[in-house]
């Protein structure tokens, strides 16, 4: 059967290769990509200093490195620096507001499933509500529960994220093919076994999908929220009164920061995805 | 009145079935015109006919997926829906229709989870079936990591996991090559005749209606009707000799006739 043997084939064949040729394959496969990081930061810090271009303009990588080190130093020294500070406030408030706005969408998702009638009827309604821009609502969030109250910000990201999460959520519940659902009515099965061992399951990539969206949005929401007001521990806050005093590399430590915190944010999402999901079409290993 | 006519043996009774899609409408299609069919226990019947004349609707029908505009339909003696509710019979559909995110061991598992059979149970049930499918060794691996073929293996273990007395069957080995198809059809010999089941089997090709079934069910299209019936004859136990009897070819020449006879109403 040469079925059998050709599966075997790849599961023993992989336990074999040396794990060193597997680390060389990885760094073979981002090396592109890091080559481009490092240019583009070589052109970039060239490019200032040939033509001089004003530091307000666009200070120079080494610069604002230089004042990414001293916080750095400030921190792990213990003499507080507000860089670090700011980065975790405003990661409370993303990370707050992903839960409550994405558990919420999945909750209203899961809740409305069963009547299909309500959940169509919503589903315009959310759609319409997703191409609202909703950061629009920031001021009025400040007014509701405090300019310095973390939960303001947590209130506009929440609400950011729940639709898409919500539409995202009840399309992978009731978006189901015919055979499969086939399967189960000619095993009688129960609605709510349908819900957990198809319904549900069906919904997971999709539920996903509007995760990592939601893991990036939660971080600009956050950040774009406190410019219109916050405790000075935000980074949206440092990044406007940094730009305000001239000081722009220290400026863009905050845009660095609030870069770092949304990257690694959605990195864990699709960690956490792979892990749930070992059986997703995008995690097949290839060849 | 019909139905307790109907003596015990007869798994499957159809008196004058109509199916009308979408009746009243622009798209009104008149798939199936007064169908009788009686189904004997430890039959093997293939329905053949061109494409379109209402096999899968009949198939659908008796598994209840759907309901007839008219007509009596009885499974096991009972009303189709009580048939369903109760488990009569297992469905293997033209495509595997495996689920991707449970291991083929688990696929085989799920309808013994939604019977309530305990997990020791399941496994050792599922392992068993899979090791008549000749897939033994594939509990833990995930559907798409197998061939076509062995996935339609696998729907098959999981139509006969909870032992149903009646299996219903829509062009499984449709997609399968005739090397593939060939071995197919004498595992499915053996299953049928170890376990005594009863088998309801749709199919487009005239050679494994002929080999494999005690009878043969022709239909037209539009309306689709079952235009004759024709009792396979052919000695058991069957095998590749049997694709070189005279009665075979015989057998298959008169069903190809048929199909074009009925084909000509
Ligand atoms: N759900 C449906 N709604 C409307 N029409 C349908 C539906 N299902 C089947 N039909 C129609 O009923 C007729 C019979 O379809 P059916 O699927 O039973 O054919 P079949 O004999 O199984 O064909 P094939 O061999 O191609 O699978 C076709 O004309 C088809 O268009
Ligand atoms: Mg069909």
């Amino acid at each position: 059967m040469a079925e059998i043997t050709s599966v075997v084939d790849a599961a023993t064949e992989e336990a074999t290769v040396p794990w060193i040729h597997r680390v060389g394959d990885r760094v073979r496969y981002y090396l592109p990509t890091m080559l481009i990081a490092v240019g583009v930061l070589v052109v970039w810090e060239l490019v200032v200093r040939i033509f001089s271009i004003q530091q307000f303009l666009l200070p120079r990588p080494s610069a604002i490195l230089e004042n990414f080190l001293e916080e750095v130093r400030l921190f792990t020294t213990g003499q507080g620096s507000i860089l670090f500070q700011a980065t975790g406030a405003t990661l409370w408030e993303a990370v707050g507001g992903f839960f409550i706005g994405c558990g919420a969408g999945v909750l209203v998702a899961l809740g409305t499933a069963r009547w299909t009638i309500i959940s169509e009827a919503m589903m315009p309604f959310a759609i319409a509500a997703n191409s609202v821009p909703i950061i629009a609502f920031a001021p009025i969030m400040n007014n509701w529960f405090g300019l310095t109250n973390p939960a303001s910000k947590m209130a506009i990201v929440a609400i950011m994220v729940f639709f898409p999460t919500m539409i995202n959520t009840v399309r992978g519940l009731t978006m189901i093919e015919t055979r499969q659902l086939e399967l189960m009515q000619s095993y009688a099965a129960r609605p709510t076994k349908i819900l957990r061992a198809l319904r549900i399951p069906n919904a997971l990539p999709y539920i996903f999908s509007a995760f990592r969206v939601a893991s990036a949005l939660s971080v600009i929401g956050a950040v774009v929220a406190e410019f219109f007001g916050g405790p000075r521990a935000t980074l949206g806050v440092f990044i406007t009164q940094e730009a305000a005093g001239f000081d722009f590399a220290r400026a863009w430590t905050g845009i660095i920061m609030a870069s770092i915190i949304g990257i690694s944010f959605y990195m864990l999402v699709l960690v956490l995805e792979r892990w749930l999901m070992p059986w997703h079409v995008s995690f097949r290993k290839k060849g | 009145m019909q139905s307790q006519s109907a003596s015990p043996t007869n798994v499957i009774v159809a008196q004058g079935i109509n199916k009308i899609f979408n009746p009243g409408a622009d798209e009104e299609i008149f798939a199936l015109k007064d169908i009788n069919l009686e189904v004997k226990s430890g039959e093997f019947v293939s329905l053949i006919g061109p494409s379109g004349c209402g096999k899968s609707t009949l198939l659908r029908l008796i598994a209840e997926l759907i309901t007839p505009t008219s007509g009596d339909l009885k499974v096991n003696g009972k009303d189709p829906h009580a048939a369903r509710i109760d488990q009569d019979y297992g469905m293997v559909f033209q495509a595997a229709t495996l689920y991707d995110w449970r291991t083929v061991s688990k696929n085989v598992q799920l309808p013994l989870e939604i019977m309530g059979y305990s997990t020791q149970e399941r496994k050792a049930r599922a392992q068993e079936m899979l090791e008549m499918v000749e897939l033994g060794r594939f509990g833990n691996h995930y559907p798409w990591q197998l061939s076509g073929g062995m996935q339609q293996r696998v729907s098959i273990a999981r139509a006969l996991a909870f032992s149903p007395s009646l299996l219903l069957m829509d062009e499984p080995f449709g997609a399968l090559d005739e090397f593939t198809r060939e071995r197919m059809n004498l595992e499915l010999l053996r299953i049928w005749d170890t376990t005594k089941i009863t088998v309801v089997f749709v199919t487009h090709s005239i050679a494994e209606a002929v080999f494999l079934s005690t009878r043969v069910v022709v239909m037209s299209p539009r309306p689709g009707r079952i235009t004759r019936e024709i009792a396979i004859d052919l000695p058991y136990p069957r095998n590749f000799e049997t694709r070189e009897l005279p009665r075979y070819f015989a057998l298959l020449t008169e069903v190809r006739e048929l199909l074009r006879e009925a084909h000509e109403i």
